[in-house]
């Protein structure tokens, strides 16, 4: 009787599963699909699933018109100074923030926390003020700099910190190491699972960010790659096949990031540390 | 000693009074002036009391908190219900599953909402091509502000599950086995023990799940703009998108300044009902 009953769930639960993933799925098949298709294809309805004459014109022709290399060359540089800071400035905020005991530390961890009730999203205005008095405006600079500082990412090592037992620190202390050496022989290399989750997730957060470029720039040959597909979707008659195959172009670099890190990524235990 | 602590936060202490202190500081200053970018005429209460009087305002406001209403259960429900699936010990092919709910997360918000409105489009989208295949009429996705609205609870849910399920199964795996093992010696069915054992068990995952979406769609954007750019009419123009066009397309700064006090008023709002709702913001690991 349980024999049968395990037999049932397993095929209920597993049809479920396998139907609720076709329905996250297909979205971004289809819009791979339809990249394939030439123009004339896209709007004849009925619409088929599979091109009839698959080609890939659609990209010819998006690499044609859009500087892709260009946009992608921002993007990265963006993407990996911006990463490469926030990484050493929350690991080394953390750790003050985990292992010393001062008053003003307490006040400013508590300011970190507001900032993420007061996202960038909610003083759009005021911060374009500021990037202008800065001489920040339409420079890559002005997306790197403001984008350093990240709540998210300070608390994520501070949370790390706290596990890391103070005599470890004590006894580093005594062999006469200072508080640097002690941060970056000792505590940077014990975090380095944290390391690894905030670099990809900052990564993300870049490739993917859309507020600040759209705030910062306004040169066209600056633009990152969402500025760039922003401007196609903008306009008044939107050029879907060049929208189609230049949005899956956009998605090749973080694909690739997924395949390389992909063990970190969706190993929840290193997640968690997000929550907490 | 004093000195290295504050050299470890001192990059980030700058980083936070020239982009957080500094632009809210003036964004305070500013919703009490009328500024297009030249010259700041202080004008009292005058934003205020113009931006309460306003329809568009209010419409904007509303249209954010029932998108967060209906958008937070939304992506609860389905980011539970999904990794109940994947940690479940009945479910077959749960890695490939896994990769497939999580690659939402790599998708940017713009290339979210053209994903969708490709999907969802009047007369060239998947969808309404399947219901006339069927025999249905087309759904007029985009022209109709109800139907436009249900679209843009979908691209959020199926953009909203990656992260959620990655916190959710964390959560789901640590739970203790033996307590489904009483469970199933007193003879519980699988709803009384998730209603009872699993539900309980992750309250504080749920919070931090919930209050991080209730952010996240407070301050929706980018996917908006591109699925649907806040249309038809201004029937998913949500708070911050009103925001951005009215302070840098109509470039009535004093004015945006003073929706961002109020918005930021809002969020802090919630913020402080959250954490008394979780007795004093304890969220236990």
């Amino acid at each position: 009787m349980t024999k049968l009953n395990d037999r049932f769930s397993t095929v209920m639960l597993t049809t479920a599963l396998v139907i609720v993933a076709l329905m996250y799925l297909f979205p971004i098949i289809w819009l791979l699909l339809s990249s394939l298709k030439p123009g004339s294809e896209l709007f004849s309805y009925p619409l088929n699933i599979l091109p009839e004459n698959p080609t890939i014109d659609g990209y010819v022709y998006s690499w044609a018109t859009m500087a892709f290399i260009k946009y992608f060359a921002n993007t990265l540089i963006v993407a990996i100074v911006t990463t490469v800071l926030t990484v050493l400035a929350s690991a080394t905020c953390g750790f003050a923030l985990a292992k010393y005991n001062y008053k003003w530390l307490h006040v400013f961890f508590i300011c970190m926390l507001a900032t993420t009730m007061l996202p960038t999203e909610v003083i759009m205005t005021p911060t374009f003020s500021v990037i202008l008095e800065l001489g920040l405006y339409d420079s890559l600079a002005g997306l790197i700099i403001p984008s350093i500082n990240t709540a998210t990412g300070i608390f994520m090592f501070r949370q790390y910190f706290i596990t890391v037992p103070n005599d470890l620190i004590e006894s580093a202390r005594i062999d006469g190491a200072n508080e640097g050496r002690i941060f970056f022989n000792l505590m940077l290399p014990i975090a380095k699972p944290v390391v690894i989750t905030l670099a990809i997730f900052s990564f993300q957060w870049r490739w993917n960010d859309y507020i600040w470029p759209l705030i910062v720039l306004s040169d066209p040959n600056k633009y990152t790659v969402q500025i760039a597909l922003r401007s196609i979707v903008g306009a008044d008659n939107i050029d879907w096949v060049l929208l189609l195959s230049s949005s899956i172009i956009s998605l090749v670099p973080m694909i690739l990031v997924f395949i390389v890190f992909q063990r970190y990524i969706m190993d929840t235990s290193a997640t968690s540390g997000l929550k907490g | 000693m004093k000195k290295w602590p504050f050299l470890f936060i001192f990059a980030n202490l700058v980083l936070f009074i020239l982009f957080y202190a500094w632009p809210a500081l003036l964004g305070v200053y500013y919703s009490f002036t009328e500024y297009n970018g030249n010259i700041a005429t202080f004008v009292g209460l005058d934003n205020y009391i113009n931006l309460f009087q306003d329809p568009s305002f209010y419409k904007a406001l509303f249209r954010t908190f029932l998108y967060t209403l209906l958008g937070v259960p939304f992506i609860y429900v389905t980011s539970l219900f999904i990794s109940v699936l994947l940690v479940s010990k009945y479910t077959k092919g749960k890695n490939v599953a896994k990769m497939i709910f999580f690659f939402p997360w790599l998708v940017s918000p713009i290339v979210v909402g053209i994903l969708w409105r490709w999907m969802f489009g009047e007369s060239f989208g998947f969808i309404n091509s399947m219901i006339q295949v069927l025999g249905g009429n087309p759904i007029p996705w985009s022209s109709d502000g109800n139907f436009a609205f249900l679209v843009v609870l979908f691209a959020t849910a199926w953009a909203g599950t990656a992260f959620n399920m990655l916190i959710f199964i964390g959560a789901l795996i640590s739970i203790p086995k033996s307590l489904y093992e009483a469970a199933d010696v007193d003879g519980g069915t699988a709803w009384q023990k998730f209603w009872h054992i699993t539900l309980p068990s992750i309250r504080s995952t749920s919070f931090l799940v919930i209050l991080l979406a209730v952010f996240n769609l407070m301050k929706e954007f980018p996917m908006v703009q591109a699925l649907t750019n806040g249309g038809p009419g201004s029937d998913t123009t949500f708070i911050v998108q009103y925001i951005y066009e009215t302070g840098f397309d109509q470039l009535k700064i004093g004015y945006a300044s003073a929706a961002s006090m109020v918005l930021f008023v809002v969020l802090l709002v919630i913020a402080l009902l959250q954490f008394r709702f979780a007795k004093g913001g304890k969220i236990d690991d």
